[in-house]
């Protein structure tokens, strides 16, 4: 049996072939049916793709690393249902490219942060967290308040999403880089046409400096709409085509 | 780093890497005129340096290199990994202290002013810089010795060796300093960015292509255990890189893009990932290592010859299996965590199938333990990764997950398998391969190798158990509830009572900083110092206890 073994010790290229087919079964049999299977993701109402505001802000979470402390993803354990809301769903993420979720709790989990504190206690704890939370561990982020935010090729943005199925429509793609300035300008021209294109948003000067859009702005409006999406009063836990 | 060329290949491969540096350059100069943000435009001036620092090499190494004498085996690029190795090692273990400081003194290491140096970005640099940039160049430079030997043939591809060297050391520069400038994928260790992964494809085709070449130059029938490790280390690693990579970018001149996947089917690409970065670049990759210069330097024939084997072909089909562990009680399908903790506790047979083997090679030799610390820090380095491999399959368990999930428990995992193992295996290759590669009897100091081993010891096991505690206490004291039934603690309050343990987490890995710099020092005295030169008589490749039968 052993002198079977022989082939592989002796053709180089025998053994990259068997290397690869033993390799290549785990991630075929597990990875391809998440895309193939209907119940992989549950079918609820409230999500919706990030505004153009919001996808900055994301990208400014990504560039800063958030994720290297912070988790987006709510276990269904009693302890963090009561601490952070309720347990994160599939349909949550399905609009993220990347995915968020994180590995590691250095500060709280943040998937459902949205709502939870006011704009002003963002701006203040980016600023300094210890100012208002005593004994934390987080960097400062105090240079997003000076920093003007960049939403000049937002539209460049949104027609990648939509090519990823992100479903963005047409009036939404051409608009973005006025959206995204619309959305932290309550009191601006585009306002009102930003609240008809993205319905459910809210629009409000984030960084409490009215006169510019910072990547603090964008940054809040992306924490201010985390987890908030889904209507849990009306979704059915139980209901057979959630369940996984 | 100039060394013969392989008078064989005439000039066919000086003239294709040409090419690539003209191409890269071209693209890097077009990239930095029109970079539609600030960060791209300093990538882009980077790599423009960096291929015009190539082409003067190349012209330099053609204009001396056609005269240079053919040597029996191409040393000079295993020389500057070794070199580049310690020097990112160095690197990355001193912001991984910075890290550290950063969390146990949060007022002193953070600077408002100074964005970049926030954890958020030093983060991604420290696993970049320990994982990819030391422990890649230990692979590639330990892979190109080992693969010379067990072979008795020449490196092949005359230029291209070098072309992978430093054409990776290229991407961990490019790589790097993009982190600090913001730039990241935003995916755990796959944190490059689009044009850098293109990069890094292409190198590691190349990687491969050498490797397999000079495997079918080789003078001996059989392939030795090493390098299948190496091999399926090499193979596998493009495999996940291309798949878990791809994306688009939003410009072609600008460093952000979108990953193909999203929520639920990212997370799982990304963990098939990210486990397997652990399972073949760090595992595989550095079994290769320990199949081979554990028997060299004991000086005995592997264990078993059957046992490699099995663990072998054991290893790459269950490892491959158990990403889906990282995602315990996430939003992926239940039936695919439990086929991920499934595989995950049976790949502790194949671990520990590899830890005996390494092992029981000490038979009949085990008083050199006593005598030679080189070998005492390969065998301990064994040790560590059998420990890990079994703590690794506990912590898969859902319920222990439960708890160990989220915090520092899987930070200490993590260290242990880095430090004691991949870190420890690496020291030993490194301490072997310094007084071989340059002609020395011995080393400088064996002295100084048991300050390095004693430093890098106290310091792993100062990390583990602080953050087993951390870890284990944060996770009962987030589960905790009072008498009235509510939550007991504020998450501030896990993070208030960590304060000391990341005072001495810090502590541990000053330690194994600093035990990194004494061994430095000694390969620096080692490789220019006085001991005497030495041509070693023996370069024959450490054999199989038996071979398959004829």
């Amino acid at each position: 049996m052993w002198s079977f073994h022989r082939w592989f010790e002796r053709h180089s290229l025998i053994l990259l072939i068997g290397i690869l087919v033993v390799v290549s079964i785990g991630g075929l049999v597990q990875i391809t049916p998440l895309f193939f299977i209907e119940s992989t993701i549950e079918r609820v109402e409230g999500v919706r793709p990030y505004t153009p505001l919001e996808l900055a802000g994301r990208q400014i979470y990504i560039r800063e690393g958030c994720y290297t402390c912070h988790s987006q993803m709510i276990r269904p354990l009693r302890d963090e249902v009561e601490r952070y809301g309720h347990y994160s769903l599939a349909a949550e993420s399905m609009y993220d490219h990347p995915f968020q979720w994180g590995s590691k709790r250095t500060g709280p989990d943040l998937a459902r942060v949205g709502g939870r504190y006011s704009d002003e206690w963002h701006r203040a704890h980016l600023d300094d967290p210890r100012s208002m939370v005593p004994g934390s561990i987080m960097p400062p982020y105090r240079f997003l308040a000076r920093a003007e935010l960049d939403a000049s090729r937002m539209q460049d943005h949104l027609r990648v999403n939509r090519i990823l199925r992100v479903p963005y429509t047409d009036v939404q793609q051409a608009n973005a880089v006025i959206d995204a300035r619309a959305q932290a300008e309550p009191n601006g021209d585009a306002a009102y046409d930003f609240e008809q294109r993205y319905p459910g948003a809210v629009v409000r000067d984030f960084d409490g400096d009215p006169a510019r859009v910072t990547e603090m702005d964008a940054l809040i409006a992306y924490l201010q709409m985390l987890g908030a999406g889904v209507d849990f009063s009306t979704y059915q836990a139980e209901a057979p085509e959630n369940q996984r | 780093m100039a060394t013969a060329v392989d008078s064989r290949d005439g000039h066919a491969d000086a003239f294709a890497i040409a090419a690539i540096i003209v191409l890269g350059a071209f693209f890097a100069l077009w990239g930095a005129a029109n970079a539609t943000d600030r960060a791209f435009a300093i990538q882009m001036w980077t790599a423009l340096t960096a291929f015009l620092v190539g082409g003067v090499m190349l012209t330099h190494q053609l204009g001396r290199g056609a005269v240079a004498a053919v040597t029996r085996y191409q040393d000079g690029v295993v020389k500057a990994g070794v070199i580049a190795s310690m020097f990112w090692g160095v690197a990355g273990f001193v912001v991984g202290l910075v890290i550290a400081l950063q969390l146990a003194f949060p007022d002193i290491f953070y600077f408002p002013d100074f964005g970049w140096t926030n954890f958020g970005r030093l983060r991604p640099l420290h696993t970049s810089a320990v994982i990819f940039a030391f422990g890649g160049n230990v692979l590639i430079a330990t892979s190109f010795y080992v693969v010379q030997r067990t072979c008795r043939a020449r490196l092949a591809g005359g230029l291209w060796p070098w072309f992978v060297f430093w054409g990776y050391n290229f991407f961990i520069v490019l790589a790097g300093t993009g982190y600090l400038l913001g730039i990241t994928a935003g995916r755990e260790y796959a944190e490059p960015p689009w044009y850098a992964d293109i990069w890094l494809t292409l190198v590691w085709v190349v990687y491969l292509l050498v490797f397999l070449a000079t495997i079918w130059r080789r003078q001996e029938k059989h392939i030795y255990v090493a390098n299948w490790f190496y091999l399926a280390f090499i193979v596998t690693v493009a495999l996940l890189h291309i798949v878990n990579n791809i994306a688009i970018p939003v410009s072609l001149s600008g460093w952000y893009s979108y990953s193909l996947f999203s929520g639920v089917q990212d997370a799982l690409t990304q963990w098939w990932y990210g486990h397997n970065a652990v399972g073949f670049f760090l595992t595989a990759g550095f079994l290769g290592i320990m199949y081979y210069f554990i028997p060299k330097r004991a000086d005995r024939p592997v264990y078993s010859y059957r046992l490699s084997i099995i663990h072998f072909w054991a290893l790459i089909f269950l490892y491959i299996w158990a990403g889906p562990h990282h995602l315990h009680y996430t939003a992926l399908p239940q039936w695919a965590q439990t086929l991920g903790a499934t595989f995950s506790i049976m790949l502790w047979m194949p671990s520990w199938g590899g830890m005996i083997n390494g092992l029981m090679t000490l038979s009949g030799a085990w008083d050199k333990l006593r005598t030679d610390p080189v070998l005492r820090m390969l065998v301990v380095s064994v040790a560590f990764y059998g420990m890990s491999t079994f703590e690794g399959p506990v912590m898969s368990i859902r319920a222990v997950n439960s708890l160990s999930h989220y915090t520092d428990w899987t930070i200490g995992h993590v260290h242990s398998g880095a430090l004691g193992w991949v870190g420890f295996v690496s020291f030993g290759a490194l301490y072997c391969l310094v007084p071989w590669l340059w002609k020395r009897e011995r080393l400088h100091s064996n002295a100084l190798v048991e300050w390095h081993f004693w430093l890098s010891t106290i310091g792993i096991v100062l990390y583990i158990t602080s953050m087993w505690i951390s870890g284990v206490m944060e996770g009962l004291m987030l589960r905790a509830y009072n008498e009235f039934g509510f939550l007991q603690y504020a998450f501030i309050e896990t993070v208030d009572a960590k304060v000391l343990l990341n005072i001495i987490r810090a502590l541990g890995g000053g330690l194994f900083a600093v035990g990194a710099l004494v061994m430095a020092y000694n390969l620096w005295r080692t490789a220019t110092g006085s001991a005497p030169a030495h041509e070693r008589a023996s370069d024959v490749p450490a054999q199989p206890a038996a071979v398959a039968a004829e």
